[in-house]
């Protein structure tokens, strides 16, 4: 690729300090791959089964109560979570706005906090009516 | 890659006009996965229960079965040109062609399926 020598570079991602923000952008890109992948094939597994019959559904859902099936659940449930606070917080920095370094920080925490207190509060819910 | 050169732009290698189509419709996508995911999640956890006459039952709501294929719709629509960024950004080459092919198969092949068991579970029931 040709580039103009008398241009410059962009300083290299490695001499930033790790900051919250970044933990959150990078996060945000790994949790919608996740999402679009085990996600989804998840949520067309369970449609499909849904639509094959009872036996096919209850298959789905042993696999599902399953304890690996149930910590994919819950990561799933934080996956989605994260995605959307982070999906939130990006419209906000879309309008040219929370870019202070101390607000910028501070949403960054709020982000990964909420993210954690309503998958928490979920699974709660999914618990207390025995789902 | 146009250096904003004359002779980037002479190759057809500048702008092409259209970045900020992508860029815009992957935010509309995000704020329609906002209102329908949530409405998905909100929905499943008022059920009665996760068996398969609550679930099916629930589908065969045409207030249902409609937002429920229209997330469907919009989640593959948003990570379709989501994934397509991220494969931009770390696949070079030839693999990059293949995996942008496969997203393209992964994207239609899972929506497929998805709209077609929603749409049996609306128009028909399903046997017991």
């Amino acid at each position: 690729m040709a580039r103009s020598s008398a241009r410059p570079l962009s300083p290299h991602l490695g001499i930033y300090k790790w900051g919250p923000h970044m933990a959150v952008s990078i996060l945000n890109r790994a949790m919608g791959v996740g999402l679009a992948t085990v996600g989804m094939a998840a949520l067309v597994w369970w449609l499909v089964a849904a639509a094959t019959g009872k036996e096919a559904y209850d298959l789905f859902m042993s696999w599902a109560s399953w304890w690996p099936g149930k910590v994919v659940a819950v990561a799933l449930t934080f996956t989605f979570f994260l995605h959307l606070c982070a999906g939130l917080r990006h419209f906000v920095l879309d309008l040219g706005a929370g870019f202070e370094l101390q607000t910028n920080r501070a949403w960054a925490w709020g982000t990964l906090i909420g993210a954690f207190v309503l998958t928490g509060l979920t699974w709660l819910l999914i618990i207390w009516k025995g789902l | 890659m146009g250096s904003g050169t004359g002779l980037g732009r002479v190759r057809g290698l500048g702008s092409a006009r259209s970045g900020s189509h992508h860029w815009w419709l992957q935010r509309v996508t995000a704020m329609g996965n906002v209102v329908l995911v949530l409405w998905f999640l909100f929905a499943l956890v008022r059920l009665p229960s996760l068996s398969h006459d609550a679930v099916t039952g629930w589908i065969h709501s045409p207030l249902n079965a409609v937002p429920l294929a229209l997330m469907i719709i919009n989640v593959c629509w948003h990570f379709r040109l989501g994934l397509q960024v991220v494969i931009e950004d770390y696949v070079h080459g030839g693999m990059r062609v293949l995996a942008l092919g496969l997203l393209h198969f992964w994207t239609f092949g899972t929506g497929g399926f998805a709209l077609y068991a929603i749409l049996k579970i609306a128009f028909a029931g399903t046997p017991a």
